[in-house]
């Protein structure tokens, strides 16, 4: 067993899907770690993820170039986003609730959308991917496409971005203290809208990663949990992008070990391998409780002149 | 933007906000269907046709009610107290896979007790297991301050490879030709029909029975209080001296236990045994009905057979007009985000300055 792990860590490839699976978490997580640092849960996530990589797949499959089929899925990520703003920001509805409604929602418009577009079909229409950057010479990155070059830049833009720059710094206020950056002269709805929609962009990216980059077509299920992994490894990265990029990263390197390992077991059940992510997910935020680091207004409405 | 309370919350907008919202959800999903091409009317006949049009009908939809009273109950009990149990799925699975693991013809004969003991071991042991279930995520809420929804969440999907392994493993039902499916319930543990020559069996009643119940806990019993106080104000609610940990993982318990119940009555009362696909997310739509009745557990029963009709009529529907039976997911979806804002919306008015 653990010969057959040191076997699979010395091995390219392995490294290689550690990075392709880390793509998708990277984009979600960045989302809902923009939105939670404005103080607002999206559990709309997954819902989001499933339309992006409909939309995404489908603007290709209509006659779109590939990045035209991202710009798609980053939009509707945003339409929904909007949707989710709506209703936990100006009428202070459960986020909680809110965030399974979009989900719900999301997820069934797209099935819906899907069948609608392919009444009978027996095998899912397929376009064709992004490819691999084999002229970049660089060991593993030249087996990733250029949406995972995206996803590894995003994550100091975002810090950049929330560190170093006012718009970053309403965010931030708008998330740990709504009153104060009122009296600062922030409108904190419209901070908080903001952020949301943004981060909602990168959920839907996320999803079109699935569709565009790691397979070739639309399949019902294929989100499988990735979203809400990505809302626990938010709070595993402390609400920091570069801690989340770790996250992101650990988290693949354990799920494609499980894939790997599962492969050269006999008579073990697979199942437990595929168990292996969402037990890890748990564990993390388990170990992390104690000195999670909430943003102080996190699912907090903000209600002008309230306390 | 911003809201502003209404002075007086009159009544009659609280009765009229449902109604506004059926009938915005009616409008979206309109859409849906026109882009599907099919004629609006003839689709929306077919569907309530479906749901409540003949004694069949009615049968299947009450059928299709009966869990989800049970899931809606379950999301009622534990919303009420801001616990967000969103793990009912796995707990209604890991209830159907105790049911059977008590119940189950192992090896063809199977526990050697009577049935009138057996029967009642194994709707405990269901709801022992779903309460089970959820008491670990209600533990890491109140004792390390883990957020139960995604505990919660994680834990469906773990329960549900839990599952596939039993049935290609210990109680795979040697007799089902390759089919992932357990061993069998013995005959006489399944429930009787309710109605000759249908589908609709004795659980409902008893579905029907827990929600009388819990509308009087929650509206006479101290427990009722206790937790209305602490899903509206916990530290208010300890500050008058209710144990708010207790109370949650009590709410946790019985919120577990009601879904883990909804499994074994499904495989007692349709199924007879446990496949992957016995439950298409009547766990998730428990928490849409649990909102649809504004955690009311009476009003849980109407929800649950409303959106138990949607579901059967849309699968009658699609045999009928090319619209996808996706349709009743995206009813589903619509009406329980316009129910939550015209509830806000008769309490609150919107100012655009």
């Amino acid at each position: 067993m653990l010969l057959d792990i040191l076997q699979v860590l010395g091995n390219a490839d392995f490294w290689a899907a550690v990075l392709r699976i880390a793509t998708p978490l990277i984009f979600g997580t960045l989302g809902v770690l923009l939105c939670e640092r404005a103080g607002v849960l999206n559990l709309g996530i997954e819902g989001i993820m499933v339309a992006g990589a409909l939309a995404g797949w489908l603007a290709v499959y209509l006659g779109g170039s590939l990045w035209v089929g991202v710009i798609v899925a980053a939009l509707t990520g945003a339409a929904f986003g909007l949707l989710h703003a709506f209703l936990t920001v100006p009428l202070a509805l459960s986020q909680h609730v809110a965030g399974l409604g979009i989900t719900l929602f999301a997820t069934s418009v797209s099935y819906y959308a899907y069948r609608v577009s392919f009444p009978n079909v027996a095998s899912p229409p397929t376009i064709e991917p992004f490819a691999e950057m084999a002229g970049l010479g660089i060991p593993i990155l030249a087996k990733q496409t250029p949406l995972t070059l995206l996803a590894l830049t995003c994550v100091p833009l975002l810090a950049w971005v929330l560190y170093r720059t006012p718009v970053g710094l309403a965010v931030r206020m708008v998330g740990e203290n709504p009153a104060a950056a009122e009296g600062q002269g922030l409108d904190v709805n419209v901070v908080r809208t903001g952020a949301i929609v943004a981060g909602s962009a990168l959920m839907g990216v996320a999803g079109a990663f699935l569709t565009l980059s790691a397979f070739n077509a639309f399949f019902f299920n294929m989100v499988n949990g990735r979203g809400w992994i990505c809302v626990a490894l938010v709070v595993f990265a402390s609400w920091r992008p570069g801690k989340a990029l770790l996250g992101a990263l650990l988290f693949a390197f354990f799920d494609a070990l499980q894939l790997r390992l599962q492969q050269g077991s006999d008579g073990f059940p697979y199942q437990v391998y595929l168990m292996l992510p969402y037990a890890l997910s748990i564990l993390a935020l388990v170990l992390v409780a104690r000195r999670a680091a909430y943003p102080q207004a996190l699912m907090k409405p903000y209600r002008k002149g309230e306390r | 933007m911003r809201l502003e309370a209404r002075g007086e919350v009159s009544r009659f907008m609280l009765v009229v906000a449902p109604f506004a919202a059926v009938a915005f959800t009616l409008l979206v999903s309109s859409l849906f269907v026109a882009w599907a091409g099919a004629p609006l009317g003839r689709t929306y006949a077919l569907i309530l046709d479906g749901g409540f049009g003949s004694r069949f009908a009615w049968s299947e939809t009450l059928t299709r009610a009966t869990p989800l009273i049970l899931t809606g109950l379950s999301a009622a009990v534990a919303f009420r107290a801001r616990f967000y149990n969103i793990g009912a799925e796995g707990q209604l699975y890991a209830g159907a896979l105790a049911a059977v693991a008590v119940g189950g013809l192992h090896g063809g004969t199977g526990f050697a007790a009577h049935p009138a003991l057996l029967f009642p071991m194994m709707m405990a042991a269901a709801m022992l297991a779903g309460a089970l279930l959820l008491l670990v995520p209600a533990l890491l809420r109140t004792r390390l301050g883990v957020d139960e929804v995604v505990t919660t969440l994680l834990l469906n999907f773990i329960v549900l490879l839990f599952v596939s392994m039993l049935l290609e493993g210990p109680m795979k039902d040697p007799a089902a030709m390759g089919w992932p499916q357990s061993v069998a319930l013995g005959d006489d543990l399944q429930l009787g029909k309710l109605i000759e020559r249908t589908r609709v069996h004795t659980g409902l009643l008893w579905a029907v029975a827990l929600a009388a119940l819990l509308w009087a806990i929650f509206k006479y019993s101290t427990f009722g209080f206790a937790v209305r106080a602490v899903g509206a104000n916990p530290r208010g609610a300890a500050f008058v001296g209710v144990p708010v940990q207790w109370t949650m993982i009590a709410v946790a318990l019985i919120s577990g236990a009601l879904a883990g119940l909804a499994g074994a009555i499904e495989v007692a009362g349709r199924t007879g045994y446990v496949t992957l696909d016995m439950s298409p997310g009547y766990g998730f739509s428990g928490i849409v009905i649990a909102m649809l009745a504004g955690l009311n557990p009476l009003a849980v029963v109407a929800a649950a057979v409303f959106i138990a009709s949607v579901l059967v009529g849309a699968d009658s529907m699609s045999r009928g007009v090319a619209v996808p039976t996706y349709i009743a997911e995206v009813i589903v979806a619509i009406s329980l985000l316009s129910m939550l804002v015209a509830t806000t919306f008769a309490r609150y008015r919107l100012r655009w300055h």
